[in-house]
């Protein structure tokens, strides 16, 4: 290779070679330090972050691109599969009867809950949507690196497009828990109606939270991988199964686990969609000790539960879900602004 | 001379580094993975590669920069940086307004449509849903790609491909217009258009800087050189012809025979052999 002479474009060099560089010395740079030469110009520096009014004046200069971004990534996740966007309402669906299958078919376990099969599903899909939020803006930065190295646009329009994508996802989900619900046997109330700002502000929790991990994601790789196992282990302790105030530990654990955020949405969606939900909350009816020392070592009738007192106040759960949703986003913001400049590093 | 001028991107003292993770055969097997989770041995691949190293240059407003070099010399991590793309480890870059860098391989959402594409880039431009309307026949049409606007990229041919690329990127006019090797996969006559519009887009742009092997298109069109090996400038200036010669001469190159009084090239037809 490097006697072949005859090529007159870019050829072989030898390693450690030096160039002859005598006689080309470069005359131009001026005196003064080129920083200052540049300040004086009115010349910025071409990786400057934003400051943070003008950053959220961009994203929303791009919301266009943020809902073109998630509707096209939405659609090319399913091309390859024959039926397409089915899957959109088939994995959901698919979802549900893997859990009536075993929990309302082979187990006939209902842990003290009335309408088991209805509270396993809601908390379920409820979990779900802030799960795949959490695992996809983990990987959104190094999945769109060649279009963060060609285009020039504030990155949160990535991790905000997925969790747009997971919002459309979590609605269809939504109507087909809808369907699930009434057939498991709770009437449709006006108390449905909850379900919307409920989601709204879930949506918000994770669109904060995506951020922190879309920047957590991006150079941590271990994070990744380490993501599902902290999920499952969110999951487990989120009352997705069971009841979480029928747990037998300390109150202050009970009380720290209830108002955990995806706790919080999923009673949130539960309560306004099953009446049986409702009805059976502690502290929905006045307490009786002895019905609640009854339920506690019967479990029957199921709904007496509502008689035993609630270790953190029901009333004061929208309040936890506003103040996890404003914090999330407040910091998850802030957490992924402040790196915006070093996205493209990878 | 230049103290007039104005400059557009200044380049000062700039060093980039890429971060490679898993690089090295040690990745996969449990002895380093446990060695690492026992702190024994942090993060023992990731590989650091120094890009750019310490590069300082001036472009003025009307400058046209051909960056010429080996592969691997840092030409195109040069362009990314100056865009914003590439945060810098070291020193900084400075522009003057907005840059746009059009690439081969900024390659946009390959299992999307053209026509997907085409709106996703106008609007990631920061175009509004109108004007992306707007543009979008032209930007078609730039393009060539015809019927196969409504294919998924990865349909496309690589000409194809950067063709619709550059026919997206060329749409919004810019102050410093970014090209890298942005023709070189086009046929003839998509040559002559993208000429066209790089010159026009010059003329609104102030300052283009030109990535290209094909060192006869940097001589045409450029007025100063930077020739970059290993991350550093070798030398540059406004003899694009003498650093031209010399590059080629050390690369082993044949010298090119050129017009001793303009310095153009002169073609001799190789006679074919019989």
């Amino acid at each position: 290779m490097s006697n072949d002479r005859r090529m007159s474009a870019p050829g072989q060099l030898q390693e450690g070679d030096e160039f002859a560089t005598s006689g080309l010395v470069t005359p131009e740079l001026p005196d003064t330090p080129l920083a200052e030469l540049a300040a004086q110009h009115g010349l910025r520096p071409s990786a400057e972050r934003p400051p943070v009014v003008a950053y959220i004046r961009h994203l929303w200069q791009r919301r266009h691109f943020i809902m073109a971004f998630a509707t096209a990534r939405n659609i090319a996740m399913y091309t390859e599969a024959r039926l397409g966007q089915v899957w959109q309402v088939l994995t959901p669906l698919l979802n549900a009867g893997v859990y009536f299958l075993i929990f309302g078919l082979l187990l006939h376990i209902n842990r003290g809950i009335p309408n088991y099969l209805g509270f396993l599903v809601t908390g379920v899909f409820v979990f779900n949507f802030t799960q795949r939020a959490f695992i996809s803006t983990s990987t959104v930065v190094t999945e769109s690196l060649p279009l963060i190295r060609a285009l020039h646009f504030p990155r949160a329009a990535l991790p905000l497009a997925y969790v747009m994508i997971e919002l459309q996802q979590m609605v269809l989900s939504i109507v087909v828990l809808a369907v699930i619900v009434v057939c498991t046997g709770e009437p449709i109330t006006w108390y449905w109606l909850l379900v919307i700002p409920a989601l709204l502000l879930q949506t918000i929790f994770n669109v904060g939270a995506g951020l922190a991990t879309a920047r957590l994601g991006s150079n941590v790789n271990d994070f990744s991988q380490l993501l599902p196992f902290l999920m499952r282990t969110w999951l487990y302790v989120s009352g997705v199964l069971f009841q979480i105030s029928t747990l037998d530990i300390a109150r202050k654990w009970v009380a720290l686990l209830q108002i955990n955020p995806a706790a919080i949405y999923i009673t949130l969606i539960r309560e306004a969609l099953l009446t049986t939900q409702r009805q059976s909350q502690p502290g929905a009816m006045p307490y009786n000790a002895l019905k609640c020392a009854q339920w506690h070592r019967t479990k029957n009738p199921l709904d007496w539960s509502a008689y035993c007192a609630p270790v953190t106040n029901p009333a004061h759960y929208w309040y936890y879900a506003i103040a996890w949703a404003v914090l999330a986003l407040v910091v998850g913001f802030f957490f992924f602004w402040r790196a915006e400049a070093k996205y493209g590093r990878g | 001379m230049a103290a007039a001028e104005q400059p557009m991107v200044i380049a000062d003292d700039l060093h980039i580094v890429y971060r490679v993770f898993g690089a090295g055969g040690d990745k996969g097997t449990a002895a380093t993975a446990l060695l690492r989770i026992m702190g024994r041995k942090t993060r023992g691949s990731i590989r650091e590669v120094h890009a750019i190293r310490g590069v300082s240059f001036i472009a003025y407003s009307g400058d046209a920069v051909g960056v010429i070099g080996r592969n691997g010399s840092g030409k195109t991590t040069l362009l990314r940086a100056i865009a914003g793309l590439l945060p810098p480890e070291q020193g900084n870059v400075y522009i003057n307004g907005e840059a746009a860098l059009l690439g081969v391989n900024a390659a946009l959402l390959d299992d999307l449509t053209g026509e997907r594409n085409v709106v996703l880039g106008c609007l990631a431009m920061g175009m509004s849903k109108a004007e992306t309307k707007e543009k979008f026949p032209s930007i078609v049409d730039f393009s060539g790609v015809g019927d196969f606007i409504d294919l998924p990229m990865k349909a496309y041919s690589s000409g194809m491909g950067s063709r619709l690329r550059f026919a997206i990127a060329a749409s919004k006019s810019q102050d410093i217009l970014l090209v890298d090797e942005a023709l070189a996969t086009g046929d003839a006559e998509f040559r002559v258009k993208s000429h066209a519009r790089i010159q026009e887009l010059r003329k609104d742009a102030g300052t283009v800087f030109l990535v290209a092997h094909n060192l006869e298109e940097v001589e045409q069109t450029c007025n100063r050189v930077i020739w970059m090996e290993r991350g550093k400038i070798v030398t540059q200036g406004e003899d694009v012809i003498g650093i031209i010669d010399r590059y080629i001469e050390a690369s082993g190159g044949t010298p090119v025979d050129r017009d001793p009084v303009t310095g153009k090239r002169i073609h001799t037809r190789v006679p074919a052999k019989t």
